[in-house]
C-alpha cells in the first residue's frame, strides 16, 4: 500500500501531457488529483506511525543483489512526504498561473509530477538501494526542471550544473550504500538502523560517512559544492520555490537525518558535519546579504538555512535532531511561501532587481502582507514559525564550544538580509520606474502563499498544538533508538541563553544593515572567487584531459583501430600458445586427393593474386568468385551438399551486388605508399593466418565426441525428414533459423534504410553528377535477354524443387530462397532494372514481412496446439496424381525462411539499382530494352520517359 | 587433406586480415568476405572432415558426417550475406555523401562544429 505513496506521481507523470489536450485547467486540476490520491494513500497511514506500529512492504526484485522493492513509513518519512506532497500541491496550483500562454504546462506538470515521485520514493525507501535509484532520479528530474527555459544559456548551464553536481554526488551514495550494506549486513534500512553500533565499529565506516556525506551535501549544496543552487535558480519560480523549499534540497538533510543513528556520534562526524554546516551557513548568508536578485537572495539565504540544518544534525545530540526537523517545517513553509513571492513581483513588477523595486506594500497589498509574514519568519522575529526552530538552534548551540558566537552571527546575518529583502521591496517609496505598473496578481497565485504564511503564523503563535506531535515523532524516528527529551514547543521559555543570543542578533542585524553601504564597498574592493568560473574550468580541463586520453585510441581511423584489435589477437593467441603444452593430434588423416591439391593451388593463386592486385576492384571480385568456388568445392567434398549449395547462390548474388556497388564506386583503389605499413599489416595477417591455420589442424588431427547423434537418430522419427541439416534447422534449432531470418530482414531494411536517404541531400547531387563512363554500347545484349527469358520459368521451377525436396534432400529454404533470387535478378541484370521492376510487382517488404510472419505463425501453431513454441508436426497424405507426400508443419516454417530470404535479396539489389537508376541519366525506353522491334522505339506518347518518371511510375 | 583445409583456412584469414587492414572501403568490405569464407569454413571444419558421408539418413548408409556444424555454418553463409549486402551499402552512401571511399580520416572539422552551441561546452 505506501509503495503506492511514490508510485502514483511516478505513473500519474504521464496523465498531464495526455490531458493537456482538454485545456490547462483540466490538466492542472489532473496533476493536483494525482497528488491528492497520493496524500489519501500517506494520511491513511498516520493512525498507524502515530501508533508506533510499522508500516511496511516488500516485494522481491533483485534479490541476490540485495535489491527489494521496500518501503517503510515513520514519523520522519511522514513529515517529509507530508511536505513534499503538501507544497507540491500548492506549487501546481501556482504554477498554474505563473506559467505564460505558450509554454507547455503538460510536459511541465509531467517533469513535476515525476520529480514529486522520485522525492517520496528516497523519504519512503525501506531498501537503501532502491533510496539511491529514487536519489538519481531526482537528479535527473531535477535536470530537466532547473532546464524548463532551454532557450536561456543560463537555464542549460544552471540545469548541467546541478546534473553534475548532483550527479556526481548520486555516485558517491551508491558506492558508500554498497559499503553500507556490507558492513550491517543488509540492505534493509529498517535492519540497518538498529546496527549502528556494528557500522560504526566496521572498519568500512570511515568510506561509509565521507561518500554518504559527499552525496548529502553534494544534494543539499554545502559548502564548496553550494555553488549550483543559485545558478539553478533560472528555473521557473514554481521549480525554484519546489526544489529548495520542501524537496531536492532537503534529500541531503534527510539523508542525514535519516542515517543519523547509523553514522553519527563520532567525533569524525561531529567535525565534518558541524564544521561544513556552520561554514556553509555563514558563508552563504554573508553573500546573501549582497545579493540584489530576489531569487538570488532567497537561493543563498536557502544554502544558509541548509547548512544551519546540517550544523544541528553534526552536533550529534536528539535535541538538536529534532530542532533539525522542527526547522525542516518551518523553513519549508517560509522559503516556499517567499519564492513564490518573489515569483508574483517578478510577473508583476517585470524585475527582481532589488535596486529598481520598493514601495510594493501600497501596490500589491496582498502579496506584500504575505511576504512580510514569511520574511518576518525567515528573520526569526517571535510568533512566527522561524522564531522558534532558531531558538531551539541557539539553545542546541549554547551546548557546544566556540559554535555559540558563530551561531549567533549566522542568526544575526539571517536578520540582516531578511530586513534588507522587506525593506527593499515591499517597505519604502513608491517609485514610478518599474518595468510594468504592479498590482496584485490572481487568486491562484497569492492562495498558496496565503496558505503557507498562514501556516508560518499558526505555528508561530501555537506550535505545541499544531507541530508538537509530528516534530516529536519525526525527531524520534530520527534519533533512533536514542530516547530525545521531552518536546514542549513554546514561544516563552524563560530569559535563557537563547533568548539572549536571539536578541543580540536581531539588534546587530539591523545595526549591521544600517551600515550596509560602506560595507558592500568594502566587499565591493576584496576578492571573491567565482565558483562557476572555477566550475567551467574543472569541466573544460576534464574533457580537454579526455580528448588527449581517449583521442589517440579513438582515432578516426578504422585501420588503426583494426590493426590495434588484430594485434591484440596476435599477442593473446601467442600467450596462451607458448604458455601451455601440446602434443600432436591422432585422429587418422584422410588421404591426399590430386583434385584437393588442385583447388589448393587455385585457391593459393586466387589469394596470392588478390593480395597483389587488390587495387583493379573488378579483377578482384573475379578472384574472390574463384576462392568462393573453391570453398564450395571443398564443402562438397567433405560430405556437405547442403552447404555447398548455399555456398554457390550466396556466391553468385554476393557477386552481383559487389559488381552493382562498383558500378558507381571508384573501379581502381589508388595504391599504398607505405612499405612499412603494409609489412606490418603483412606480419599481423600473416601470425593471425598461421594461428587459424594451426587452431584448424589441431582440431580436426583430435578425435571428438558428437552431441549430434540425437539428431540424427530423431532426424526422420522426430521431424520427418531425412535431411538431417535441414532437420536442425527448421525443427531442432527453429527458434535459432527464427531469429536469423529475423537479422536477414534487419539487414536488408537498414540497406533501404540507408539508401533510400541517399536520394536526397548531398549524395544525390554527386549522384546527379556522377558521368556514366565507359558504357557498353550494347548495355543490355539480346543473347543474355533472351537467355535469361527462357531460362526464368526452368530456374523458377529448380527452386520449387529445391525447396520441396530440402526436407529429406540436399535443398531446403534458404537454397531455394537464394535460387529464385537469382533468377528475378538476371532478368534485371539482362534487360535492365526498369524492365524487370515493372514486371516483377511484388513489393520486396511485403516478402520480408510475410516470411517472418510464415515462420512465426507456423511457431505460434505449435503454442495453440499446447506444445511449445515451433514444435512441429508431419505426417502422410496421398496427392492425386503426385502420389504419397509427407508433409511436415516445419515445411510452413521453411517457407517463411525461403520467402524472407527472397525479399532481402530482392530487397537489397533493387535498391542499390534504383540508386544507380538516378545515375543514368539516359532515358530508359519502355518496353523489351535494346532490342529493336521497330515500332516500339517509344512510349505511347511518342516521348522518351526519363528516369524521374520511371521513379513516379514505380512510387505509385 | 587436413593440412589442405588447414593451410587453407589459414591462408583465407591472413588475407582476409590483410585486405581489412586497407585504407580504402573496398578491399575492407572484400577482406570481411574473406574472412567469412574463412570463418565459415573454420566452424565447418569443427564438425572434422568427412568424405562421403552426407548427413542424408538413409539405411543403406555406413555412417554420417556431424550435421550440426553445417546446419550453423548453412545460416551463417546467408547471414554473411546480409552482412555483406549492409557493409557494401554503407560503403556507397559514405562515398556518396563524402566523395571520398577512404575508411582512415574524419569529415572536415566545419562539419562538426557547426552542430554545437557557442555557450555550451563541445563534446566530441
Amino acid at each position: 500500500m505506501i509503495a503506492l505513496i511514490a508510485l502514483v506521481p511516478l505513473l500519474g507523470a504521464m496523465l498531464p501531457p495526455i490531458v493537456i489536450r482538454s485545456g490547462r485547467d483540466r490538466c492542472t486540476a489532473v496533476t493536483a488529483v494525482v497528488s491528492l490520491v497520493s496524500l489519501a494513500v500517506l494520511l491513511a497511514q498516520v493512525p498507524a506511525v502515530f501508533s508506533g506500529e510499522p508500516v511496511r512492504t516488500s516485494v522481491e526484485w533483485v534479490p541476490a543483489l540485495g535489491l527489494s522493492f521496500s518501503f517503510f513509513l515513520d514519523g520522519l518519512g511522514l513529515l517529509f512526504a507530508g511536505l513534499i506532497l503538501g507544497i507540491g500541491l500548492l506549487i501546481t496550483l501556482y504554477a498554474r498561473f505563473y506559467l505564460g500562454r505558450d509554454e507547455k504546462v503538460g510536459r511541465f506538470f509531467a517533469y513535476l509530477l515525476l520529480f514529486q515521485g522520485a522525492m517520496l520514493g528516497i523519504v519512503t525507501s525501506d531498501n537503501i538501494l532502491l533510496l539511491v535509484v529514487f536519489w538519481e532520479l531526482t537528479s535527473l528530474s531535477s535536470f530537466l526542471l532547473i532546464g524548463w527555459w532551454s532557450h536561456t544559456p543560463e537555464g542549460r548551464q544552471g540545469a548541467r550544473m546541478a546534473l553534475v553536481v548532483t550527479g556526481g554526488g548520486g555516485l558517491l551514495l551508491i558506492g558508500g550504500m554498497l559499503l553500507l550494506g556490507q558492513a550491517a549486513g543488509s540492505y534493509e534500512l529498517t535492519t540497518i538502523l538498529a546496527r549502528g553500533e556494528v557500522v560504526r565499529g566496521s572498519p568500512l565506516y570511515l568510506p561509509i560517512l565521507l561518500l554518504v556525506l559527499g552525496a548529502a551535501f553534494t544534494k543539499s549544496a554545502q559548502f564548496p559544492f553550494h555553488f549550483w543552487l543559485p545558478h539553478a535558480m533560472a528555473a521557473p519560480t514554481p521549480v525554484s520555490a519546489y526544489l529548495h523549499s520542501a524537496t531536492m534540497v532537503k534529500a541531503g538533510v534527510f539523508l542525514l537525518a535519516r542515517l543519523w543513528p547509523v553514522l553519527s556520534g563520532t567525533e569524525t562526524w561531529f567535525l565534518v558535519v558541524t564544521g561544513t554546516g556552520l561554514i556553509t551557513m555563514l558563508i552563504a548568508a554573508w553573500i546573501a546579504l549582497f545579493k540584489t536578485d530576489l531569487k538570488a537572495i532567497l537561493a543563498y539565504s536557502t544554502v544558509s538555512h541548509l547548512g544551519l540544518m546540517t550544523m544541528l544534525l553534526g552536533f550529534g545530540t536528539p535535541y538538536a535532531v529534532t530542532a533539525c526537523v522542527f526547522h525542516v517545517i518551518n523553513h519549508a513553509t517560509f522559503k516556499a511561501a517567499l519564492f513564490m513571492s518573489a515569483g508574483i513581483v517578478d510577473h508583476e513588477a517585470g524585475t527582481r532587481d532589488i535596486r529598481k523595486l520598493g514601495g510594493l506594500r501600497r501596490l500589491m497589498p496582498v502579496s506584500a502582507t504575505l511576504a512580510l509574514i514569511a520574511s518576518a519568519s525567515m528573520a526569526g522575529i517571535p510568533l512566527f514559525n522561524g522564531f522558534l526552530s532558531k531558538e531551539m538552534m541557539l539553545e542546541a548551540a549554547a551546548h557546544t564550544a566556540l559554535v555559540p558566537s558563530l551561531a549567533t552571527l549566522g542568526a544575526l546575518l539571517s536578520v540582516a538580509y531578511s530586513v534588507r529583502f522587506a525593506l527593499g521591496v515591499y517597505l519604502g517609496p513608491v517609485r514610478d520606474d518599474y518595468p510594468h505598473r504592479p498590482h496584485d496578481p490572481p487568486a491562484g497565485m497569492w492562495l498558496p502563499v496565503a496558505v503557507l504564511a498562514f501556516l508560518v503564523l499558526a505555528i508561530g503563535v501555537a506550535p505545541q498544538l499544531l507541530a508538537g506531535g509530528i516534530v516529536a515523532l519525526a525527531g524520534q524516528a530520527s534519533a533512533g533508538p536514542v530516547p530525545i527529551p521531552e518536546v514542549h514547543l513554546s514561544i516563552w521559555h524563560g530569559v535563557t541563553p537563547a533568548l539572549v543570543m536571539s536578541a543580540a542578533a536581531l539588534v546587530g542585524g539591523l545595526l549591521l544593515l544600517a551600515v550596509f553601504g560602506p560595507l558592500e564597498r568594502v566587499r565591493e574592493k576584496t576578492f571573491r572567487p567565482e565558483a562557476k568560473a572555477m566550475f567551467d574550468a574543472v569541466v573544460a580541463g576534464a574533457v580537454a584531459a579526455c580528448r588527449r586520453g581517449i583521442g589517440p585510441m579513438h582515432a578516426d581511423s578504422l585501420p588503426r583501430w583494426l590493426a590495434a584489435i588484430s594485434a591484440t589477437i596476435v599477442v593473446v593467441g601467442a600467450t596462451a600458445f607458448f604458455t601451455a603444452t601440446y602434443a600432436p593430434g591422432t585422429r587418422d588423416l584422410l588421404p591426399v586427393e590430386f583434385l584437393g591439391v588442385v583447388a589448393w593451388v587455385l585457391l593459393a593463386a586466387a589469394c596470392g593474386a588478390v593480395v597483389v592486385l587488390h587495387g583493379h576492384r573488378v579483377l578482384t571480385l573475379i578472384l574472390t568468385s574463384v576462392v568462393g568456388l573453391v570453398v564450395s568445392l571443398a564443402f562438397l567434398q567433405f560430405s556437405a551438399p547442403d552447404l555447398a549449395l548455399t555456398q554457390i547462390s550466396v556466391e553468385v548474388v554476393t557477386t552481383i551486388l559487389m559488381l552493382l556497388a562498383l558500378n558507381l564506386l571508384p573501379k581502381l583503389t589508388p595504391p599504398e605508399h607505405a612499405p612499412l605499413r603494409r609489412l606490418r599489416d603483412g606480419g599481423i595477417a600473416a601470425a593471425i593466418g598461421l594461428g587459424a591455420a594451426g587452431l584448424a589442424y589441431a582440431v580436426m588431427t583430435r578425435d571428438f565426441t558428437t552431441i549430434s547423434d540425437y539428431h540424427v537418430t530423431q532426424a526422420k522419427p522426430g521431424g520427418g525428414g531425412t535431411n538431417v541439416v535441414n532437420v536442425i534447422l527448421v525443427d531442432f534449432r527453429g527458434f535459432d533459423t527464427f531469429g536469423e531470418i529475423i537479422v536477414l530482414c534487419i539487414a536488408a531494411l537498414a540497406v533501404v534504410a540507408l539508401l533510400d536517404s541517399a536520394l536526397r541531400g548531398a549524395a544525390a547531387r554527386r549522384l546527379d553528377a556522377v558521368r556514366q563512363g565507359l558504357e557498353s554500347a550494347d548495355a543490355h545484349p539480346l543473347v543474355l535477354v533472351i537467355a535469361t527469358r527462357v531460362l526464368l520459368p526452368l530456374a523458377l521451377a529448380v527452386g520449387a524443387y529445391i525447396f520441396l525436396r530440402g526436407h529429406n534432400e540436399p535443398g531446403g529454404g534458404f537454397i531455394a530462397g537464394l535460387v529464385v533470387a537469382i533468377a528475378i535478378i538476371m532478368q534485371a541484370m539482362a534487360s535492365g532494372y526498369a524492365w524487370a521492376a515493372s514486371r516483377f510487382r511484388v513489393d520486396a517488404h511485403a516478402l520480408l514481412g510475410a516470411g517472418v510472419l510464415a515462420a512465426g505463425v507456423t511457431g505460434l501453431g505449435a503454442v495453440l496446439l499446447g506444445r511449445p513454441f515451433l514444435t512441429s508436426w508431419h505426417g502422410h497424405f496421398h496427392l492425386p496424381l503426385i502420389g504419397d507426400v509427407e508433409l511436415a508443419s516445419a515445411m510452413a516454417f521453411d517457407a517463411g525462411v525461403f520467402l524472407a530470404v527472397v525479399g532481402t535479396v530482392l530487397l537489397s539489389l533493387a535498391q542499390i539499382s534504383r540508386v544507380e537508376a538516378r545515375a543514368e541519366h539516359r532515358p530508359v525506353p519502355e518496353g523489351p530494352l535494346d532490342i529493336k522491334f521497330g515500332r516500339r522505339q517509344t512510349t505511347p506518347t511518342g516521348a522518351p520517359l526519363t528516369t524521374a518518371r520511371v521513379d513516379a511510375a514505380k512510387e505509385s | 587433406m587436413e593440412l589442405l583445409v588447414a593451410s587453407g583456412i589459414g591462408l583465407l584469414t591472413a588475407v582476409g586480415v590483410y585486405l581489412v587492414l586497407r585504407r580504402h572501403s573496398f578491399p575492407v568490405i572484400v577482406g570481411t568476405v574473406f574472412l567469412s569464407y574463412a570463418v565459415n569454413l573454420f566452424l565447418f571444419a569443427m564438425g572434422r572432415l568427412t568424405v562421403d558421408r552426407p548427413p542424408i539418413v538413409d539405411p543403406a548408409a555406413a555412417g554420417y558426417t556431424d550435421p550440426l556444424p553445417q546446419a550453423l555454418v548453412l545460416t551463417a553463409i546467408v547471414i554473411s550475406f546480409g552482412m555483406t549486402a549492409l557493409i557494401v551499402v554503407l560503403a556507397l552512401r559514405g562515398f556518396l555523401e563524402s566523395g571520398d571511399d577512404r575508411v582512415d580520416r574524419t569529415a572536415p572539422k566545419e562539419d562538426r562544429t557547426a552542430a554545437g552551441r557557442d555557450d555550451d561546452v563541445v563534446f566530441p
